[in-house]
């Protein structure tokens, strides 16, 4: 971008067409389901990957998406991604579709995705400069101006060229190569990267240094982070909204303090009680939730969480909650006991105000 | 951004590019082993190529006064075949066809196989079932049978043994080319280079090529010291080189009457074959292992 | 575990069609007409037209092998034309010497390949490891062929001490346990039993190295087990690749015996492949091969299972 400060040419951004207020991600009804091959003689069944997933991501924002393994959150990064071809639903990238005002080429300009595992995610035979570089090079950059932008990013990510850019991925540390892979999706001058667990795996230590690099990069290019992760605390740094995902289904999604200050999901409250603390007298004894999730080839009918939830109750099992709003800025919870006149015996009353908007 | 530069990240030296293959290449040349193979090998393949050049006797011309004369007898360094035609220069020049009929069906094989196994594993689906199921049906041959039914089928002669072991080493080469090429493929860096936006072919061409092109030809190269003994094998039962020429298989074949009048002689060509199969074996081990740059 | 087997048997069915068919088209690719070989060279119009519709050369192929397919399944895979008698008799009778010839070989390759594996693969990098590795690669380069010739060299023409070639006096038919008929067996299953043995050892020696190297064995030598007790633990974990690649062996040692068979003249299956072939044998070297491919598909199935016995991990289906 032209506020960033590079010596180097970068691609053309994909031009803003919506303005502020048009949402640079629109998911509506994303689901992937996977066919699972039975038994011999059994019927084929499906694992519900995603289902029925609907979330906006706003201009210039961070959104955090939380969730135990297996709940669907890769999946969802890369259904954005166009990698994985998806069952059903609708992604809007700043009010345009691929296939309709905007080609699947432009698609991954605009969003680029930086994954979990730094070594898989670098060919080993290409230099790091060569990884950076081919992304620009496949939209038409000349060789020389691809690797130049690629030695002036390394520079941006905190590697100093001379020595990082002719190295191999097997020759740097984790924490480089997450680096790596952070230039390599901003090569493309996308406005919106995906960061599917993109510090998860690593050390305590280069993991903040690492999100205080996505902290400054996000300002000096005006990016919007969507951010999976499994870590709780690394989610609330980064993000300004957040979103529950439980075996395929939003379950909670609002502001992060919203969340965090008042879970409303008894899913998000285990997942926040379950958190370590480093106050004494804040640890926890009694684990929040016990058992594994259910296995995603079945999973049981009406809330999907009802099998691990102290208070479920036999509505719980009948019919699947509709994500609701608690209040008027955003905050939705997908359960009977946050959905006024529910008929659950902790449902508030269908008559208070607050709810009822 | 000087807030980031830490004294840890900027630790790394600098270096000069050297590419992969090339640090591949100095660690082969270090293995001793290795070179000592490598060294042997292009001994006999050149003189099997400079034969003419080398000042040896006529290989197709016989004497019945001096047959099977024994290794060290004067002007016949390695004695005389059952015909009396000079041994050493059989054996040289018997390298021509042998190594020829053991290492064309491998290459042959390295092409259509690679081909079929990169296809079947990068587009997978249905194309790669029905690749890969036929590919299995060979598989349900032990592949000396296939060799030698095919070959028998066929009938003897040099052209059909090349193309009953071209046979038999395509299955076994694709089937190595697919899951190299499937383990690749879903790397995480071909799912970046997709959501660069790359087609196929480029993302074929840069990153999957590299990568698995290594694997297969060491799998190859351990095949030519397999398709040696087999090619030298189908001439031994008739199958492949008709005589008078000279080939390892054939002048074991045709020796064969003379081990209790001159045992050793008879077991020369023999030797040969089992220098450049162990060479190939070795060579294939040293490559797979300068391979593995991560250790 | 049922399901598996269940599973595996039924995924056998195609291999087994399409062995069959393989086996069918080789006579077909073999150039000219394949009624040649059973035609006498002076024989009429007339009695080549009923030779041909009397073997369906007539028919179309697809019909052909319907045909062909339903009489092999019903044991009837025609008669030699060498010797007039029905195929099938003839190869279970070779086969039953190569079996036998394989057993033998087996004994000493398996034994020798674990043994030097295990060794290989526990002190690695020693001079002990040098030196079984050197064993294992010269195996698996050496021409079996060739081998046969100079052991046949050596104990035969120079030492006098095994006979050269055969099975025996009388042939096979007169087999018996004794040293007067083992002693032919010994020099041919030496030679077979050597590609087996280097295989096995390289793939014993991998295995064992794979497995000591895994963090488990550290935890078990921390507390404290002794060093026999690692080794259960090894063997345990090598077990299930080891009897696949031992399977496999096996196969290949009855289906690969034609070359020793011939240096050895060894009564089995593979002397009679040769002597089908360059008799023009045509349903004499289909029916071999037949025999022998489903006899290496039904190993690899028992193989299959067997492993799925062993190995923990491929119970749940």
């Amino acid at each position: 971008m032209t506020d960033a400060n590079l010596a180097a040419d970068m691609l053309e951004p994909i031009e803003d067409v919506g303005g502020a207020a048009q949402p640079l991600l629109q998911v509506t009804g994303l689901t992937k389901h996977f066919p699972v091959r039975g038994g011999l003689f059994s019927a084929r069944k499906t694992v519900r990957a995603v289902d029925n997933v609907s979330f906006v991501v706003m201009k210039g924002e961070t959104v955090g998406i939380v969730g135990e393994s297996g709940c669907g959150k890769s999946t969802t990064a890369r259904l954005l991604m166009h990698l994985m071809a998806r069952d059903a639903g609708d992604i809007v990238y700043d009010g345009m579709q691929v296939g309709q005002s905007l080609s699947l080429r432009e698609l991954r300009r605009g969003m680029q995705m930086v994954f979990q595992d730094s070594y898989a995610s670098l060919n080993p035979r290409l230099t790091i400069e060569e990884s950076i570089a081919f992304g620009p090079k496949v939209h038409g950059m000349a060789d020389g101006k691809a690797r130049a932008l690629a030695r002036e990013l390394l520079g941006k990510v905190g590697l100093r060229p001379e020595n990082f850019a002719n190295r191999y991925p097997h020759e740097i540390s984790g924490g480089q190569r997450q680096r790596v892979n952070i230039a390599r999706a901003l090569a493309l001058s996308p406005r919106l990267v995906i960061l599917d667990e993109a510090v998860s795996a690593l050390d305590k230590s280069v993991e903040a240094q690492v999100l205080n690099l996505l902290a400054d990069l996000k300002r000096e290019f005006g990016l919007t982070y969507l951010f999976i992760s499994h870590d709780l605390n690394v989610v609330r740094y980064i993000s300004d909204r957040v979103l529950v995902m439980y075996l395929g289904e939003v379950v909670e999604l609002g502001p992060v303090d919203a969340v965090w200050d008042a879970p409303a999901h008894p899913y998000t409250r285990a997942l926040l009680a379950a958190m370590p603390s480093s106050d004494p007298d804040k640890r926890t004894e009694v684990p929040p939730i016990s058992g594994d999730p259910p296995n995603p080839i079945d999973p049981p009918p009406g809330c999907r969480f009802h099998t691990r939830c102290p208070f479920a109750e036999p509505l719980c099992a009948n019919d699947t909650p509709k994500l609701s709003d608690l209040d008027t800025m955003g905050h939705q919870a997908a359960c009977y006991m946050a959905i006024a006149g529910s008929g659950h015996s902790r449902a508030p009353a269908k008559a208070t105000g607050a709810n009822a908007a | 951004m000087s807030t980031m530069t830490d004294t840890a990240l900027q630790a790394a030296p600098a270096t000069k590019a050297r590419g992969y293959w090339a640090t591949v290449a100095r660690r082969i040349a270090r293995d001793k082993v290795s070179m000592a193979c490598a060294i042997i090998l292009v001994l006999i393949f050149a003189s099997a190529l400079f034969a003419p050049w080398l000042g040896l006797a006529d290989p197709y011309q016989g004497s019945m006064i001096r047959r099977l004369r024994h290794i060290g007898t004067p002007g016949y360094p390695l004695g005389t075949d059952e015909l009396g035609r000079d041994m050493l220069a059989r054996l040289i020049y018997g390298g021509r066809l042998s190594l020829i009929i053991g290492i064309l069906p491998v290459i042959l094989a390295f092409v259509i196989g690679t081909s079929l196994g990169l296809v079947a594993g990068y587009v997978g689906g249905k194309l790669n079932t029905a690749i890969m199921r036929t590919v299995d049906v060979f598989y349900a041959f032990p592949s000396v049978l296939l060799a030698i039914a095919i070959s028998g089928a066929l009938g003897a002669g040099i052209v059909n043994s090349i193309v009953s072991l071209t046979i038999v080493f395509v299955p076994q080469i694709a089937r190595v080319a697919e899951s190299v090429t499937t383990g690749v493929r879903n790397m995480d860096f071909v799912e970046a280079a997709r959501a660069s936006g790359a087609g196929p072919f480029t993302i074929m061409r840069v990153h999957m090529l590299g990568n698995v092109l290594g694997p297969i030809f060491v799998y190859a190269t351990g095949l030519i010291s397999v398709s040696m003994i087999l090619a030298a094998g189908l001439s031994f039962l008739g199958l492949g080189t008709k005589p008078p020429e000279p080939e390892w298989g054939l002048m074991l074949n045709t020796l064969r009457t003379a081990i209790y009048v001159n045992p050793w002689v008879a077991a020369l060509p023999g030797a040969m074959i089992f220098a450049i199969s162990i060479c190939f074996n070795l060579l294939s081990d040293g490559m797979r292992s300068a391979m593995d740059i991560r250790n | 575990m049922f399901a598996y087997i269940a599973r595996r048997i039924v995924y056998v069915i195609p291999i087994v069609l399409s062995v069959a068919l393989v086996c069918f088209l080789l006579v077909h690719i073999t150039p000219g007409d394949p009624l040649v070989a059973v035609l006498p060279a002076d024989a009429s119009q007339e009695l080549a037209a009923q030779l041909r519709s009397a073997y369906g050369f007539d028919r179309p192929l697809p019909v052909q092998f319907g045909l062909w397919l339903w009489r092999a399944i019903h044991g009837d895979l025609g008669n030699s034309i060498a010797t007039g008698r029905p195929v099938l008799s003839e190869v279970m009778h070779a086969v039953s010497n190569t079996v036998m010839l394989a057993i033998a070989a087996a004994i000493i390759g398996f034994t020798l390949g674990l043994l030097l594996g295990l060794i290989a693969g526990y002190f690695r990098d020693t001079w002990v490891d040098k030196v079984a590795t050197s064993f294992a690669i010269a195996g698996v380069s050496l021409p079996h062929y060739w081998l046969g010739m100079v052991l046949v060299i050596i104990f035969s023409v120079q030492l006098n001490w095994l006979p050269a070639v055969g099975a025996g006096a009388g042939g096979s038919g007169a087999w018996a346990w004794d040293w007067e008929h083992l002693r032919y067996l010994v020099l041919p299953a030496i030679t077979t039993s050597v590609i087996p043995m280097g295989i096995i050892t390289r793939t014993v020696r991998a295995l064992t190295g794979d497995i000591l190297s895994q963090d488990f064995v550290e935890a078990l030598r921390a507390k404290g087990l002794r060093e026999t007790g690692v080794f259960r633990h090894v063997v345990k974990n090598a077990a299930p690749t080891a009897l696949a690649v031992m399977g496999l062996q096996l196969g290949y040692m009855l289906g690969g015996s034609i070359l020793i068979e011939t240096v050895f003249s060894w009564p089995g299956s593979g002397l009679l492949l040769n002597s089908a072939i360059f008799q023009r044998d045509l349903p004499l070297l289909q029916g071999t091969i037949l025999v022998l491919a489903l006899f290496f598909v039904l190993l690899n199935l028992l193989v299959d299972i067997a492993q799925a016995a062993i190995d923990p991990r491929i119970k749940r289906s």
